[in-house]
């Protein structure tokens, strides 16, 4: 952590070395926004998006960086404050002149940065996964879409575990409740019975779980097999583990598929209990390629540290940056607005073994795993899907958004109506 | 129907004319498998087999003790550093690049009920209960002659009732069972009268015949009342619970704020402090004494309390002292204070979550008539009310705690009296802090520990003081449980988020109405 926080100095450093030598030296760089919190409530996950960006940008200048010049990362703290992030969007992209900003967790934290980003016509990479209903030309989501997570998740219980009731468990703000209201829509339109599904929010950091849990439990015993979808944030998972745990609900009688836990968050818990549990991701620290190996070992090198763990939005911000780097290559410049232009059609291998392509809507192609929790912290494939799955921006289930198509590229629109033929919304 | 299908495939197998194979070889190979159905398959035939060799090696892959050599696909057996071959159980030589056979939630489910079958007639009772539950939950018609045999030997009370009850799970799901086997089994069924004994019944509402169809219906309306009855009773030990932790938060501050009226934000902090105080007790006791890991939580609670008040006491003297008579500047002064410890914590330990294990006591939950209570959660409410007792004690009947009260209620009239009073000032305001840090103890049991814990405790807090009357610790004690109470029997009907704001505009409302709280101070120390 010192040491990290030592190396985010040193380039801050860099930088006003840059400013101070003048307009010769800094044309000889490439900058590179990093715009994760280091402090405050999210800096529990966005904290290692930040160092795992300073070590792709140290391994691609190891490599000569990016048209002959050297990539420099400009890193800032938005302090998990919504309106900080946009105003140190603004200081990034006019300040720093940034050629791209990699950066943001939080669903709130994008669309708080978001008109800053198209008033001043930047780039940002955005890794998490996110509720989908958007496309806008400045962003590029190499994170899940609903229908690259939630939707592959739901099918497997109903396959695999014979799934018929469902309890749709989620922390009260954007990303659960669109996630949510695209499942209920899809598993309705599954034959599943409006009273066979119950949804339930919990506010930010809730820790007493004893009514919740009970209630899952008494809504598991009506003789049908039950399953949790958890679509709860951050900390309040760990109390919920635990309180399963202590209430005796078992994997193998009401499994609890979540999308918010990774390798990250187990690191905190006593995984004991949890063993057999789900989460639905696009990569697992576990999945044993050639390149996840190489990739996890460099981890482990930069961060000197040989248990770090590694998980899925980091591989977003790998698949992302080095899309980056080509379309840059290919476009022949770091400006922004010709970077834009490049990306869409750009593949780069993952680290699970495919090879991931920019859509025209912004989104990329990505396998989808289902795997279950181990007793080491780490999960175990249990399903994987053939293909890899085209991120859509605008879910077909909900009645607002199924006419909605994006296309960056020949629409030059992310809104498009099919039925009215026009840009702009439903 | 598969594991029908099974079933015939093995008894083909096992009836052709080499018999040279025992029958449980062939499930064995199947084990080192990739796929998840075959190690299934194996695992029922492993368990049908009935070869006494099978039970260790089920036992073995159930506690992920079993592994292969993907070369040849044998089994071994892990025992600490011993290894042994599953089929022969003969020692092997250690060997490198051993796979453990994987399991999911399928296997694991087979295991259980292949447990089960195989525990049945153990003779430890626990283990025999334990295996009639497993055959309870699976519901597997061909244990049942297995069932039949146990029932007839078994001799615990308890354990029969268990396997009656299993025996009846049984019968319902076998189809071709009959109508007064399946009304009987209804009956057994229903005397268990938990949540499975409910899905079980609800599940025969498609039943052939419409006299068992009546009985289950009557079944499940009777647990539902019971259940009703139950929930009613779980939610005032929920509130209790949740009021616990709330007068942990709250009761060190009772005495920051409460007795000497310093607005402290930093409390939350010293909650945080003392649960990364436990962390670190746990970490030097794995590394160094790991017997005494049962222990870790008493070790923790003096090493939290002397962390916490030695912090207090620290703050007390180079802030909050300058700033006595100042309200709005000790504010200001202690929120940049629990900003600072807040960062210093993340720096030194990293913003994510620290893992502190419970100890043996600390887990499960154990059953009072029909209500399933938490050891750790009860065990929170008896420390929570002993440390309340603790603090009134030595608030009540020390020399320390009657200097306290003096200097509070009558500053210059305590130092007439020789008392010194900034001493008693920082040992007081260490006191609160110091049992905000026992809080923390208790507390890492249940929530994360990293540095934003203090955060979410902070405004809960303030409310359960100021609710509960400034100044009066019995009002903290109360104001915490009434809450607690209020907002689980709100939360089934209005929802987590919706209980939580209809409880702050009620107590907004009480403190208009009484500006003092729930027991207010009255006298002359009011007005000093």
């Amino acid at each position: 952590m010192s040491k990290t926080g030592w190396r985010s100095w040193g380039a801050a450093a860099l930088i006003a070395g840059g400013l101070a030598a003048g307009p010769a030296r800094a044309q000889e760089t490439i900058k590179i926004g990093v715009l994760h919190s280091l402090s405050g409530t999210m800096a529990i996950s966005e904290t290692t998006l930040k160092d795992a960006m300073l070590m792709l940008i140290d391994e691609q200048n190891r490599r000569g960086g990016v048209l002959g010049k050297k990539l420099e990362a400009v890193v800032v703290d938005p302090a998990s404050n919504w309106p900080l992030f946009a105003e140190k969007a603004r200081e990034l992209i006019a300040k720093d002149k940034v050629s791209a900003v990699f950066g943001c967790w939080t669903s709130v934290s994008r669309k708080s940065v978001l008109p800053v980003f198209k008033e001043l016509d930047s780039l940002l990479f955005y890794p998490v996964q996110y509720e989908g209903e958007e496309s806008e030309r400045n962003v590029f989501y190499t994170g899940a879409a609903p229908n690259q997570q939630a939707i592959p998740a739901v099918d497997y219980l109903i396959k695999e575990e014979n799934v018929q009731r469902w309890v749709l468990e989620g922390t009260d703000y954007v990303y659960p409740r669109t996630t949510n209201k695209i499942l209920e829509a899809y598993l309705k339109s599954k034959g599943v019975k409006p009273e066979d599904i119950s949804i339930n929010y919990t506010p930010f950091g809730q820790s007493d779980w004893q009514t919740r849990v009970a209630a899952i439990k008494s809504f598991g015993s009506a003789g049908k097999k039950t399953a949790v979808v958890s679509t709860i944030n951050g900390d309040a998972n760990v109390p919920f583990y635990k309180e399963l745990a202590n209430q005796g609900i078992k994997a193998i009688d009401i499994p609890v598929v979540a999308f918010s836990v990774g390798e990250e968050e187990l690191a905190g818990i006593d995984t004991k209990p949890l063993v057999g549990h789900l989460a639905a991701w696009n990569y697992f620290q576990s999945i044993e390629t050639p390149e996840n190996k190489a990739f996890i070992d460099k981890w482990r090198a930069f961060t000197k540290n040989a248990k770090r763990v590694t998980n899925d939005p980091m591989e977003a911000h790998y698949v992302g940056f080095n899309m980056w780097v080509k379309a840059v290559e290919k476009a022949g410049s770091a400006e922004p607005g010709k970077v834009i232009a490049a990306l869409p059609g750009i593949k780069q291998p993952n680290l699970t073994g495919g090879v991931s392509e920019m859509l025209a809507n912004h989104h990329i192609t990505k396998p989808v795993f289902i795997g279950e929790i181990k007793d080491n912290g780490q999960f175990d494939v249990v399903f994987k899907t053939e293909e890899l799955i085209p991120g859509e921006a605008w879910s077909k289930q909900l009645d607002g958004s199924k006419d909605l198509e994006a296309d960056w590229v020949k629409l030059n629109c992310g809104n498009y109506n099919t039925k009215t033929k026009k840009c702009g919304g439903a | 129907m598969i594991r029908l299908l099974v079933y015939l495939l093995l008894a083909l197998a096992f009836a052709g004319p080499v018999r040279a194979q025992s029958p449980a070889d062939a499930a064995y190979t199947r084990l080192a498998s990739d796929s998840y159905a075959e190690i299934e398959a194996s695992i029922v035939g492993l368990a049908a087999s009935g070869d006494p060799r099978t039970a260790p090696v089920i036992q073995a892959l159930a506690e992920g003790r079993l592994f292969y050599r993907p070369a040849d696909k044998a089994l071994f057996v892990k025992q600490g550093d011993a290894v042994t071959d599953a089929r022969t159980g003969v020692p092997a030589p250690a060997t490198e690049g051993l796979k453990p056979v994987r399991a999911n939630n399928k296997v694991r489910r087979a295991l259980d009920s292949a447990l089960g079958t195989l525990n049945l007639l153990a003779p430890d009772p626990g283990k025999r209960r334990e295996a009639a539950e497993a055959v309870f939950k699976a519901r597997d018609a061909t244990v049942l002659p297995a069932l039949e045999a146990a029932l007839s030997r078994e001799t615990d009370a308890g354990v029969k009732r268990t396997l009656q009850e299993a025996r009846a799970a049984v019968v319902l799901a076998k189809p071709g069972s009959t109508e007064a086997d399946r009304l009987a089994a209804v009956a057994t069924i229903q005397g268990r009268a938990d949540g499975d004994a409910m899905g079980i019944l609800r599940a025969l509402s498609a039943d052939p015949s419409a006299a068992v169809q009546a009985a289950a219906a009557k079944g499940v309306a009777a647990i539902e009342t019971r259940l009703a009855l139950i929930a009613g009773a779980s939610n005032v030990w929920y509130g209790i619970s949740l009021g616990s932790v709330l007068l942990l938060a709250a009761i060190g501050l009772a005495i920051t704020f409460g007795v000497m009226g310093i607005i402290n934000m930093a409390h939350g902090e010293m909650v945080m402090l003392g649960a990364y105080t436990t962390f670190l007790v746990q970490e030097a006791i794995r590394a160094h004494a790991p017997g005494l890991f049962e222990f870790s939580l008493a070790i923790a609670i003096p090493a939290a309390f002397l962390v916490g008040g030695g912090v207090g006491v620290g703050i007390e003297r180079l802030v909050i002292r300058h700033l006595y008579g100042r309200p709005l500047e000790t504010l200001l002064a202690t929120f940049g204070i629990s900003l600072i410890l807040q960062q210093t914590v993340r720096s030194i330990f990293g913003p994510t979550n620290r893992e502190v294990g419970a100890p043996q006591f600390m887990t499960g939950a154990f059953d009072l008539f029909g209500l399933s209570i938490t050891w750790g959660r009860f065990w929170i409410v008896v420390f929570a009310l002993a440390v309340f007792f603790g603090l009134m004690f030595v608030l009540r009947r020390t020399s320390f705690g009657l200097k306290t009260r003096a200097v509070t209620q009558n500053r210059r009239m305590a130092a007439a009296m020789g008392i010194r009073t900034p001493w008693v000032d920082a040992l007081t305001f260490g006191l609160g802090s110091g049992i905000a840090g026992i809080a923390g103890v208790a507390l890492s049991q249940i929530d994360n520990v990293s540095p934003n814990l203090g955060q979410g405790y902070i405004i809960d807090s303030f409310l359960v003081v100021v609710f509960g009357g400034v100044g009066s610790l019995w009002g903290t004690l109360v104001a915490a449980l009434s809450i607690g109470v209020a907002n689980k029997f709100l939360e089934p009907y209005a929802g987590a988020v919706l209980a939580k704001i209809l409880l702050l505009v009620f107590i907004i409302l009480f403190i208009q109405k009484r500006p003092r709280g729930l027991f207010a101070l009255k006298g002359r120390s009011v007005e000093a």
